[in-house]
C-alpha cells in the first residue's frame, strides 16, 4: 500500500461538465490534499468522478467522494462517481446503505432560560439539602432513643482522623497566621510608638476570629473533601445500597459519627491553633518590637477577656456541624460514574468554606449587637 | 496457509513474586477473529494488554504486524498504535466530551481534514455501528451500557485499522445485545477486512463468531485452534470450560 502516491484530483473542465480524474491511494493517511481541494472548488456545470484510477480506498475515502457529489448536489449541480472497483463498490454499499442521516446539533437555550434554570437549581439544591438535615435530625431523635445504637469506635475513629491526624497542617497555617499579622501590624503600630498594643491585636483578632476561620477552612478543604469522596465512593460501588438493604441505616451509620466527631474536635483544633498563632505573633513581637516573652503574656493576661477567646471555641461546633452537613450530603448525591466524584469534591470544599464564612459574618453582627 | 499478523513467543510475564505467564505462545492469521479465553486470573486480559503495548512482559517475543515490539522507538510505537483499534471493556470514553468529539477527536489529532469531511466520518462510523444519528451529541454519561460499547466500537474504528482488540467485548450486556454486537463484529470483519483480537469468556461468542482461540490456564496456552480442535484435547480444563464431564451439554 505504501508504493502507492498520496491521493489527488485532476479537474479537467469540458464544455458542459467537469471531470475530476481520481488516482493515488484514497486513505485516510494520504487524503488531505484531495479533500482540501475538493472542499475548495466550486464548480459551474455538472461534475462527473471518475474513480478508475484509485489505487486503494478506505471509508475516509468513500466519505469524501460521497459528500463532495452530496456538496455539490445542493449547489445545484448533478454529480456522478463512474469506474467504481468491485472492492470499492462493496465497501460503499457497506457503509452507505441508506443516505447517511445527521441530526443537526441541539441550539442551545436562550440566556433567559439559562438564568431562569440556574435559579431554579440553586433553589432545588437548598430544598435538597434541607431536607436531607430534616432526615438526618429525625433519625437523630431515634438514636438517641436508642443509645446503645451509637457507634462510639466510628466517632472514635473520625476523631482520630479528623483531629489528632490534621494537627500537624493546622499548626503550620495558624502560625505562619499569628506571624502575617503580628508583622503587619507592628508596623503600623510602631509609627505610634505603641508596641505593646500589638498584643491586643493578636490576642483578639486571633483567638475570636482568625483561629476560627482558618481551622474551619483547613477542616473543610481536609475532613470535608474526604467526607464527600468517601461517601460518594460508597455510592458508586453500592455499598450504600447494601447497607440499606441490611437494615444499617447510613445516618446512623456513616452521617451522625462523623459530624458528633468533628463536632467535638472542633474547638479542641481551635483552641491549639489559638495558642500556635499566639506564639507565632509572640515571636514576631520579641523579634521586632524587643517585647520579651514574658512581657507579652503578662500584657496578654490583662488584654484578652475570656470573652473572646470563649466566642472563638464556641464558633467550632457550629463551623463543624455545617462542613460535615454539607460534604456529606454532597457524598450522597454523587451519581454513578467516577467523573461525579471529582465534581460534588470540589462543589462541597467550595460550599463547605462559603457556609462557614457566612456563619462567621452572622456570628460577628449577632454578638456585636449583644454588646458582646 | 494466512500469514501470521500477530506472533507470541514464550512470553514470560511476572508481576512482583506472581507469575502470570510462563512461556505462552500463540499466533494470531490476518482476517480471522481470534479469542483469548480463560478463567479470571488466568491472565487473558495481561496478554491482550502486553499487545497492546500497555504492559510489557518479562521475557519473550511480541510481534504485531510484522514489527517486534521490544525494539520500538517512540515514533515506530506511535506509529504502529494508529493501525489498530481498542474497544476496553468498560468502554473508556471520555467522559467530558460527547460521542461524536471522542470519535472527531482522532481525526483532529491525526490528519488534516477539512471539517466538513470529519463531521461525515464520525456520522459514517456512528451509522456503520448502528447507533442513531443523535448519538453523537450525547454524553457518555447518558448512554445505556450497549450504546457506548458501541460508541466506543465507532472510536475504535475511527482511523480505518487493521487490526481490532477488543476487551470483554460483551461483558455487562444481555445475551439479545450480545449476540447483536457478535454478528455487527463479524459483519465488519467480513466488510472491512479487519483482524479481530477478542478476551472472551462468553462461550456463546466462541461458539458464534470465533475462527480460532486460545484456551489459557495453568500459565500457559493450554489449547489453541478452532472450537473441534479445542475440544479433542484432553486436558481437565478443557474440560470445565466446555462442561465435557459431569454436566454434559457440550457441543
Amino acid at each position: 500500500m505504501q508504493r502507492i502516491p498520496a491521493a489527488s484530483v485532476t479537474i479537467v473542465q469540458e464544455e458542459e461538465l467537469t471531470r475530476f480524474v481520481c488516482s493515488g491511494a484514497w486513505v485516510i493517511s494520504q487524503i488531505d490534499n484531495a479533500a482540501w481541494e475538493l472542499e475548495r472548488y466550486r464548480p459551474g456545470s455538472a461534475v462527473l468522478f471518475e474513480t478508475g484510477g484509485i489505487g486503494a480506498i478506505d471509508s475516509a475515502g468513500i466519505a469524501l467522494l460521497q459528500l463532495s457529489v452530496r456538496t455539490f448536489e445542493t449547489h445545484g449541480f448533478p454529480a456522478a462517481i463512474t469506474g467504481e472497483s468491485e472492492e470499492h463498490a462493496k465497501l460503499r454499499d457497506l457503509l452507505y446503505p441508506a443516505p447517511l442521516e445527521s441530526s443537526p446539533p441541539q441550539t442551545p437555550p436562550s440566556w433567559l432560560y439559562t438564568i431562569g434554570r440556574t435559579f431554579h437549581r440553586g433553589l432545588e439544591e437548598i430544598g435538597a439539602f434541607l431536607s436531607f438535615l430534616g432526615e438526618a435530625f429525625t433519625l437523630l431523635l431515634l438514636l438517641l432513643r436508642h443509645p446503645a445504637k451509637i457507634r462510639w469506635r466510628s466517632i472514635g475513629a473520625h476523631i482520630l482522623a479528623t483531629g489528632a491526624q490534621a494537627l500537624p497542617i493546622i499548626a503550620v497555617s495558624s502560625f505562619l497566621i499569628g506571624i502575617v499579622v503580628a508583622y503587619q501590624s507592628i508596623v503600623q503600630l510602631q509609627k505610634f510608638g505603641a508596641d505593646i498594643f500589638i498584643v491586643d491585636t493578636i490576642g483578639i483578632s486571633l483567638s475570636r476570629e482568625l483561629a476560627p476561620l482558618i481551622t474551619a477552612i483547613v477542616v473543610a478543604g481536609r475532613s470535608g473533601s474526604a467526607f464527600t469522596a468517601q461517601i460518594g465512593t460508597m455510592k458508586i460501588t453500592q455499598e450504600i445500597d447494601a447497607m440499606r438493604t441490611m437494615g444499617f441505616d447510613p445516618f446512623t451509620f456513616l452521617v451522625w459519627p462523623r459530624v458528633a466527631a468533628l463536632m467535638i474536635v472542633m474547638p479542641l483544633l481551635i483552641f491549639f491553633a489559638d495558642i500556635v498563632g499566639i506564639f507565632g505573633g509572640m515571636v514576631i513581637a520579641s523579634v521586632y518590637s524587643q517585647i520579651s516573652y514574658a512581657e507579652f503574656l503578662h500584657r496578654l493576661h490583662d488584654a484578652l477577656a475570656l470573652k473572646h477567646y470563649l466566642i472563638g471555641l464556641a464558633k467550632g461546633p457550629f463551623f463543624a456541624f455545617l462542613i460535615a452537613m454539607v460534604s456529606l450530603h454532597r457524598g450522597f448525591q454523587v451519581k454513578a460514574n467516577t467523573e461525579s466524584i471529582g465534581r460534588y469534591t470540589t462543589i462541597s470544599v467550595v460550599n463547605a468554606i462559603f457556609l462557614v464564612i457566612a456563619c462567621d459574618a452572622l456570628f460577628s453582627v449577632l454578638l456585636t449587637e449583644l454588646k458582646l | 496457509m494466512k500469514t501470521p499478523l500477530i506472533r507470541i513467543e514464550n512470553v514470560v510475564t511476572a508481576f512482583g513474586e506472581t507469575i502470570v505467564h510462563d512461556g505462552v505462545s500463540c499466533t494470531v492469521r490476518a482476517n480471522e477473529i481470534y479469542a483469548l479465553l480463560g478463567g479470571s486470573g488466568s491472565g487473558k486480559s495481561t496478554l491482550l494488554r502486553e499487545m497492546i503495548l500497555l504492559e510489557r512482559p518479562k521475557s519473550g517475543t511480541i510481534e504485531i504486524l510484522g514489527q517486534d515490539t521490544a525494539s520500538l522507538s517512540y515514533e515506530e510505537t506511535q506509529q504502529l498504535r494508529r493501525r489498530w483499534g481498542v474497544l476496553f471493556q468498560s468502554g473508556a470514553l471520555y467522559s467530558s466530551l460527547s460521542v461524536g468529539e471522542n470519535i472527531a477527536m482522532l481525526y483532529q489529532e491525526y490528519t488534516d481534514l477539512p471539517p466538513a469531511l470529519i463531521r461525515e466520518l464520525v456520522a459514517l462510523k456512528i451509522n456503520l455501528v448502528g447507533l442513531p444519528p443523535y448519538a453523537a451529541h450525547l454524553y457518555p454519561g447518558e448512554l445505556s451500557g450497549g450504546m457506548v460499547k458501541r460508541a466506543a466500537l465507532a472510536r475504535a474504528l475511527a482511523l480505518d485499522p487493521e487490526l481490532l482488540f477488543l476487551d470483554e467485548p460483551t461483558s455487562g450486556l444481555d445475551p439479545l445485545s450480545s449476540r447483536q454486537f457478535d454478528t455487527l463484529i463479524q459483519e465488519l470483519r467480513d466488510l472491512l477486512g479487519l483482524t479481530v483480537v477478542l478476551v472472551t469468556h462468553d462461550l456463546d461468542t466462541i461458539h458464534h463468531i470465533v475462527d480460532r482461540f486460545a484456551l489459557l490456564g495453568e500459565k500457559r496456552v493450554i489449547a489453541e485452534g478452532s472450537l473441534e480442535e479445542v475440544l479433542r484435547v484432553d486436558h481437565p480444563i478443557v474440560d470445565y470450560f466446555f462442561q465435557k464431564g459431569r454436566y454434559g451439554i457440550a457441543r
